[in-house]
């Protein structure tokens, strides 16, 4: 019962904040130039456009435009791109797949990387490894993920030709129209490269979190208590001591989700990589307004839902933390 | 013999890369079936980092340099570390000080049970939790059944303490070191936690080394009584014996700093100074500084342990602690 008590209360929180982005998000709008400037040509007269101003009621007040847009919104309709001519929120669910990919390659990437670097960094404080992964690790915070993505591309993709640099390769349909990568070869060969630089970003900073979380838990009572019951090594590391090390490692890694989708903008860039980040840098530079503000309000979405179900993973790991509306 | 005989052990911790210090240099006990030994002494004198040496738990950098632990005739320090595994937590338990951190947050008080049985028997998880009720019952924690499933913070200092007890009880072990088993807790549970394993002690014969720095518990459950100072020690002999005439001056001081051996509207007494780090160990012996009837000799030479007693001049019987 109380997990949909749990689910209402973040479903009502979901409408207030989505409500907060979309007012952020189409008060850009006035700001972003005329957008008659690169719907018509020069052909069209002052006063021809003047008429296509009033008809597509760009001349009414802020706030009725702002409750006609709402009003479609909440229907799932933002508003045709002026660009491609066609809705923008399907314009941007077509290129989801492409970018839900890559977050997810990078993200398998980093779980299977980072948690046993972090763990053996904290068992095996002095041995060269660790110490090799740390400096590693100062230096992949450092270099900005542009930088990364480029000398990917000009190592693996130009200098060794080992894998390719450029879009996502061949994919295969799934039966309700999701484009994947996952299924054949040459997609996921065309994964590797965006993957690995978008995860270098979280790889570093995880694998420190983690290490320092370990090494704090390995230093607690209750792991040497636990020792003292005369439990083997791996129980006392893996049942006592990383148990809790998961609980920090969700609550920044749900918030470093964030911190990924905004930095596929700049890997899907250098990579061509066909997804919404892409979309939305090529959205800017035509000030393709509905376009621009549909990106903002699906990424607002996705925020909110992976906020909420990380909230919902604490609850479950941590003891501590009863969901709200639970009996104590 | 002996059921647990510790020599001349000491524990060492590297200090810079060529250098160490001891955290024990030379500490010796003997503890036989069903005995109950205080070990006392102001904090940093080395009294936990015995008990833990004993289960070879000593906290890396830290290692046991020097020594021998002989438990049922066998030299723990010379087992492998699985071998070792077998007897800690089976047959010698350990009670931690604080029992707010020695349970682990995130896993129930039965799953924190259950395993440390299934460590050393072969046995169901059906009849491990049957085993763990029957403890927490032993420990007087009301309805059992249902604690199994609560989590640590679900249960107040008190109970958490009597289930780590109930832990340490599990296997029906021959020894139990207690490390300040009731310093965190309320003093009104003090006095029962402290009833609880005196008697646990007396009706299963189990040895106790109970670890302090309350002499006033001291009296009550041990028999013998080990008093160190400075990574040694420096009295050892029956608990009343010491109590009623304490022979080495600090001993004598520790128990004339106990508020009911004080006279009333008189200030308290406290030893002068506090016990030196182990990295700064003053010559001699490590108590001259804050002794009163140091010599030159004390200055000079440390005094060995020779029937009990480790002092160039001993107190006399009746020169003891002002009543």
């Amino acid at each position: 019962m109380h997990i949909i008590a749990f689910l209402l209360r973040r479903a009502v929180q979901a409408v207030i904040v989505m409500f907060v982005i979309s007012l952020i998000g189409f008060s850009i709008q006035d700001n972003l130039g005329d957008p008659l400037r690169e719907l018509v040509g020069q052909s069209v007269s002052e006063a021809e456009r003047d008429l296509m101003r009033e008809d597509m009621g760009l001349n009414d007040p802020f706030l009725s435009q702002y409750a006609r847009f709402l009003g479609h919104a909440v229907q799932g309709d933002l508003g045709n791109s002026y660009f491609f001519k066609r809705p923008a929120i399907a314009v941007i669910m077509d290129k989801f797949p492409a970018t839900f990919e890559l977050v997810l390659g990078s993200v398998l990437i980093f779980l299977t990387v980072s948690i046993p670097a972090g763990i053996y960094c904290a068992i095996h404080r002095n041995s060269w490894l660790t110490r090799f992964i740390m400096s590693a690790s100062i230096l992949g915070i450092s270099v900005p993920v542009f930088l990364t993505a480029i000398f990917m591309v000009w190592i693996f993709g130009v200098e060794l030709g080992w894998l390719p640099a450029y879009g996502r390769g061949a994919t295969y349909e799934l039966p309700w129209g999701w484009d994947t990568g996952f299924l054949t070869l040459d997609g996921l060969k065309h994964l590797i490269l965006p993957c690995v630089t978008l995860s270098s970003i979280m790889l570093p900073l995880f694998i420190r979190l983690i290490r320092a979380e370990m090494m704090e838990a390995m230093g607690t009572d209750y792991v040497r208590f636990a020792r003292a019951k005369g439990l083997s090594t791996t129980r006392v590391r893996y049942v006592h001591a990383f148990r809790n090390t998961l609980l920090p490692v969700v609550t920044v890694g749900g918030l470093m989700i964030g911190t990924l989708i905004a930095y596929t903008i700049l890997t899907e860039t250098v990579f061509q990589w066909p997804g919404m980040g892409f979309l939305f840098l090529e959205a800017v530079n035509r000030v393709d307004t509905p376009l621009i503000i549909a990106y903002i309000i699906v990424v607002g979405l996705i925020f909110v839902i992976v906020n909420t179900m990380v909230d919902f993973i604490y609850t479950l790991i941590n003891p501590m933390v009863k969901l709200p509306g639970a009996k104590a | 013999m002996a059921l647990l005989e510790v020599t001349d052990l000491h524990v060492a911790f590297p200090r810079g890369k060529h250098h160490e210090v001891e955290a024990l240099r030379g500490v010796s006990l003997s503890l036989k079936k069903g005995e109950r030994l205080g070990i006392v002494g102001e904090s940093g004198a080395g009294k936990s980092m015995l008990a833990f040496a004993i289960l070879n738990l000593i906290a890396e950098p830290g290692r046991v340099s020097q020594g021998a632990i002989r438990f049922d005739g066998q030299n723990l320090l010379e087992m492998s570390e699985h071998d070792i595994r077998g007897i800690r937590g089976n047959r010698i338990s350990m009670i931690f000080q604080d029992p707010m951190v020695t349970l682990n947050p995130v896993l129930t008080i039965g799953t924190q049970m259950v395993e440390t049985l299934k460590a050393h028997r072969k046995i169901s998880t059906h009849e491990a939790r049957r085993l763990s009720i029957e403890k927490l019952k032993l420990v007087a924690i009301p309805s059992a059944e249902s604690r199994l499933d609560a989590y640590p913070h679900e249960l107040s200092g008190g109970l958490r303490q009597r289930v780590v007890i109930a832990i340490a009880l599990l296997t029906d072990p021959e020894i139990i070191i207690a490390d300040e088993p009731t310093t965190a807790l309320d003093v009104t549970i003090q006095a029962e936690i402290m009833a609880l394993i005196l008697q646990l002690c007396r009706d299963r014969d189990m040895a106790l080394i109970l670890i302090t720095h309350d002499l006033g518990v001291v009296a009550e459950v041990t028999e013998r009584l080990m008093i160190m100072y400075a990574g040694l020690c420096v009295e050892e002999g029956p608990t009343q014996r010491i109590i009623n005439a304490p022979t080495h001056p600090y001993s004598n001081g520790l128990l004339k700093a106990l508020p009911q051996n004080s006279e009333r509207g008189q200030d308290l007494y406290q030893i002068p100074g506090s016990m030196p780090p182990i990295t700064a160990l003053p010559s001699g012996c490590a108590y001259h500084p804050r002794c009163e009837f140091a010599t030159e000799r004390c200055h000079v030479s440390a005094p060995d342990l020779v029937n009990g007693i480790a002092c160039f001049h001993p107190l006399k019987a009746d020169a003891k602690a002002p009543a």
